[in-house]
């Protein structure tokens, strides 16, 4: 019998590294998509876009808004863009991430394509966005008036996002029944 | 609809897969002959719509279909057709799509080449290739479908391919690393199917032999290919960086390597079946577990792909199910009796043994440093990362220790050999070694041990390999007729193992006599390194397809005379505002001089530049096409050849009565 067992071995070794790799899955920062899922939003306190002045988690919190994670040079910003203006104007907050990118560019783009954000995080090193989880741009985060991330959409907010995902529950946080 | 079109071949040719996956493992089992012979139609069938849904993407791609999710992120307007092409590959979902493209191909090229071999064993191995290609396309549709639309918002223009990857190197290098990688499966489908078939003879070794070399042909080249990108695209001058992703296809190689060797003494000698048979599995497992590795993310490496843990999850079952799946079949069946055919331990069979050893000694070196840190972060150890210094400790001794057995392989017999037959035999080559090893380092200015040590294993191989070819010619009737008489497969061992030795020297010439200045210039700036001048001219702007760059123009001279002129840029690609190195290169067979910039200094005009003095280091990369060059040869060897007439001559009866 002993020589037969002896033919286990390799397969007792791959399941020991299999078993490795399946841990190295859960490892990984960005292997948690979701890690931030009825979790408080991390703590920052990083420029306003444009400004010297420092904004604070604090200063997100006691509303249900929207964080959007954007930057000029992502293209699907540019393509989500126009609906994020239309939503703002409509009262929904949003807060937006600008996310690894230059200061200047982004000050152009909010001049040019209208600034739907009621204040803009500088996040030039990415800092807050790796406490997300940030994934790609874009990327908008449901926060409740406690500052708990609720819900997190990957890619463009559009008008099919909106209504069948995004403003749901928006609605069901804020205590709105039924809107538009 | 284009894209649309391709999803749906995409999933007839998953339905193909499942189909060949099953039917003909089922008639294998049954005895069902009926069921056997569907098996290479439905392996071309397979191919056919995958290489259409492939042929769809790169439509796709070409035509700037910025509403496919995968072109808008990789592909731009201004982008040059060809690299809108190998754009195709330049991503996570595409690439795999080339994989299960080059998987579909080979299943394909054995189902029309091997068609003389007995239906049972052709079924099981198509069946066992189908069984993979399930899983890869599968992975596809599932979680990387490559024909996502982007509708409505699709954007006015694409994301444009990574700098990096705009490169004529990086057209072909996936490509050709994935013929390696995929074209192992055939090695390993073949050894599932003899432990299916509970017989594993010489025969399994020989059928299996010249599509193993063929791939290991292809990933020797993917892997220089990778190294010579590298090498010139990054700018640092550096050709191997022992990174996650690299050591993921050296893995496979170096496993190939032992298992090239392995199914020799199998095929001639009947020897090592277990062994082989583990082998084989091993290298194809080490592919899967590369894929695993760069697609997962659970290690960092500047090459991986946008990670995502479904399809790390997805790849991990799958793994676990291929490879896992094969160890139990293997553990179950493998002949565990040693075999009654024996060897003494001066002969061949021995040094082939010692190249397994070293060989799998090796592979199992570089998985552990590749998974090191993974480990260590497992068990809750903290971050480690581990560098080229513990692969070159490791390494470096052990082909050094490999080459002294190389030198006598050739030359040694079969089954019994004497020490005494070898000392004279090798007497000669090995002193003729070791005066080139006192001799050849002082072609330079200063005498170094490695280079001595070096050029006296290199020389002892090449003179082992002369001393085997004088040998075999000598009895002839004259030069001509005796070269004629030698076997192309003696020839490929001749010329890989030729190629050998010249990688050896090319690394260590190339790590040892390295020149390497980094510094300041203005235009008007000169500065000598190893006797050539680089005279820094002028710096001026160019505009490329998409992209603008500086240009440094320098102009290299030697003694006065101009040996080379340089120009090295730095681009910033428009569409993605990324900037990137471009080094310019002067080649030459004995040395390279390299020029690359660095980042602009003041507003004068003044540059950090980089400058390299690189002996030889094209001959790592010669030795390596002769490697592959050598390997391919192997299959024009009669033997091959021999097996297909059959086929030709009466072609589906004649495979079922094999069976």
């Amino acid at each position: 019998m002993a020589p037969r067992l002896k033919l286990f071995l390799p397969l007792i070794l791959f399941v020991a590294m299999a078993a490795f790799l399946f841990r190295g899955l859960s490892l990984d920062p960005q292997a948690l998509p979701s890690a931030l899922i009825d979790r408080p939003l991390p703590e920052f306190s990083l420029p306003v876009l444009g400004q010297e002045q420092l904004i604070q988690r604090s200063d997100l919190v006691g509303e249900v808004a929207l964080l959007n994670v954007w930057a000029t040079w992502c293209v699907s910003c540019r393509v989500e863009h126009p609906y994020l203006v239309q939503i703002a104007g409509d009262g929904v907050p949003i807060y937006g991430l600008n996310y690894k990118d230059d200061d200047a560019a982004a000050a152009r783009w909010l001049a040019q394509l209208g600034d739907p954000y009621r204040a803009n995080i500088a996040d030039r090193e990415g800092s807050l966005g790796l406490d997300l989880g940030v994934y790609g741009a874009p990327e908008t985060y449901l926060l409740d008036a406690a500052g708990v991330v609720r819900y997190r959409h990957v890619g463009v907010v559009d008008e099919r996002v909106w209504q069948t995902i995004l403003q749901p529950l928006y609605l069901e946080l804020t205590g709105k029944s039924s809107g538009g | 609809m284009i894209p649309e079109f391709g999803h749906f071949a995409l999933i007839i040719g998953f339905s193909l897969a499942i189909i060949l996956a099953v039917v003909p493992a089922w008639g294998a089992w049954r005895r069902n002959s009926r069921a056997m012979a569907l098996a290479p139609g439905l392996a071309i069938g397979t191919m056919v719509f995958v290489a259409i849904s492939f042929a769809c993407l790169c439509i796709a791609f070409l035509q700037d279909d910025f509403s496919v999710k995968v072109v808008a992120a990789n592909s731009n307007s201004l982008l040059p057709p060809i690299y809108k092409f190998s754009a195709v590959w330049g991503n996570h979902e595409g690439s795999l799509l080339l994989w299960a493209l080059i998987l579909s191909l080979w299943t394909a090229a054995v189902a029309v080449f091997s068609a003389q071999l007995p239906l049972l064993v052709l079924s099981r191995v198509l069946s066992v290739m189908g069984a993979i290609g399930v899983g890869f396309l599968s992975f596809l549709l599932l979680t990387s479908n490559p024909f996502a639309r982007l509708l409505p918002g699709t954007p006015a223009d694409g994301n444009d391919l990574n700098p990096l990857l705009q490169d004529p190197g990086l057209i072909i290098h996936p490509p050709l690393l994935y013929m390696g990688y995929v074209g192992f499966s055939v090695a390993f489908a073949f050894a599932i199917a003899a432990l299916l078939g509970g017989r594993l003879d010489a025969s399994w070794a020989r059928w299996s032999r010249p599509w193993t070399n063929v791939a290991w042909a292809f990933l020797t080249l993917g892997i220089m290919l990778g190294s010579w990108w590298a090498y010139y695209e990054l700018g640092w001058g550096g050709w191997w960086f022992w990174d996650p992703v690299e050591n993921a296809s050296f893995m496979p190689w170096l496993a190939g390597t032992a298992l090239i060797h392995s199914l020799a003494a199998t095929e001639k000698r009947g020897l090592f079946k277990s062994w082989t048979v583990l082998l084989a599995i091993f290298a194809f497992s080490l592919s899967l577990l590369g894929t695993f590795l760069v697609r997962s993310g659970v290690l960092t490496s500047v090459h991986a792909f946008a990670t995502d843990p479904a399809r790390g999850l997805f790849i991990l079952i799958f793994l676990a199910l291929v490879v896992g799946g094969s160890l139990t079949l293997y553990a179950l069946r493998a002949p565990s009796v040693t075999s009654r055919v024996s060897f003494e331990w001066i002969s061949r069979e021995s040094l082939i043994l010692c190249n397994n050893v070293i060989f799998l000694v090796a592979t199992i070196t570089v998985l552990f440093g590749t998974l090191f840190p993974l480990i260590m972060d497992a068990l809750g150890g903290g971050k480690y990362s581990v560098g080229p210094p513990y692969f070159n400790a490791v390494f470096v001794p052990l082909m050094a220790l490999l080459v002294p057995f190389m030198g006598i392989g050739p030359v040694a017999r079969w089954k019994k050999d004497s020490v005494r037959r070898w000392q004279s035999e090798l007497a000669v080559p090995a002193i003729v070694a070791v005066l080139c090893g006192f001799t050849l380092p002082l072609l330079n200015a200063d005498y170094n041990l490695w280079v001595a040590l070096a050029s006296a294993l290199s020389a002892w191989l090449l003179l082992g390999l002369l001393r085997d070819l004088w040998y075999r010619v000598k009895s002839a009737s004259s030069l001509a007729t005796g070269l004629r008489r030698i076997t192309p497969s003696y020839w490929g061992m001749f010329v890989a193992h030729l190629g050998f030795a010249a990688c050896v020297i090319g690394v260590v010439a190339t790590s040892q006599y390295n020149i390497e200045h980094d510094l300041k210039m203005s235009p008007g700036d000169s500065e000598v390194l190893a006797g050539y001048e680089f005279r820094f001219l002028e710096l001026v702007p160019v505009r490329g397809p998409n992209f603008v760059a500086d240009e440094a123009r320098f102009e290299v001279s030697r003694n006065g005379e101009i040996v080379a002129r340089l120009a090295p840029q730095k681009r910033r690609y428009l569409a993605s505002g990324q900037v990137m190195t471009e080094a310019a290169i002067g080649a030459g067979l004995f040395r390279d001089l390299y020029v690359a910039m660095g980042e602009p200094i003041g507003s004068e005009g003044a540059w950090a530049i980089r400058l390299h003095y690189k002996p030889m280091v094209r001959w790592m990369w010669l030795g390596a096409i002769l490697m592959a060059v050598g390997a391919f040869t192997t299959v024009l060897d009669k033997r091959y050849r021999r097996l297909r007439k059959p086929a030709v001559a009466g072609a589906a009866g004649e495979a079922l009565h094999g069976a």
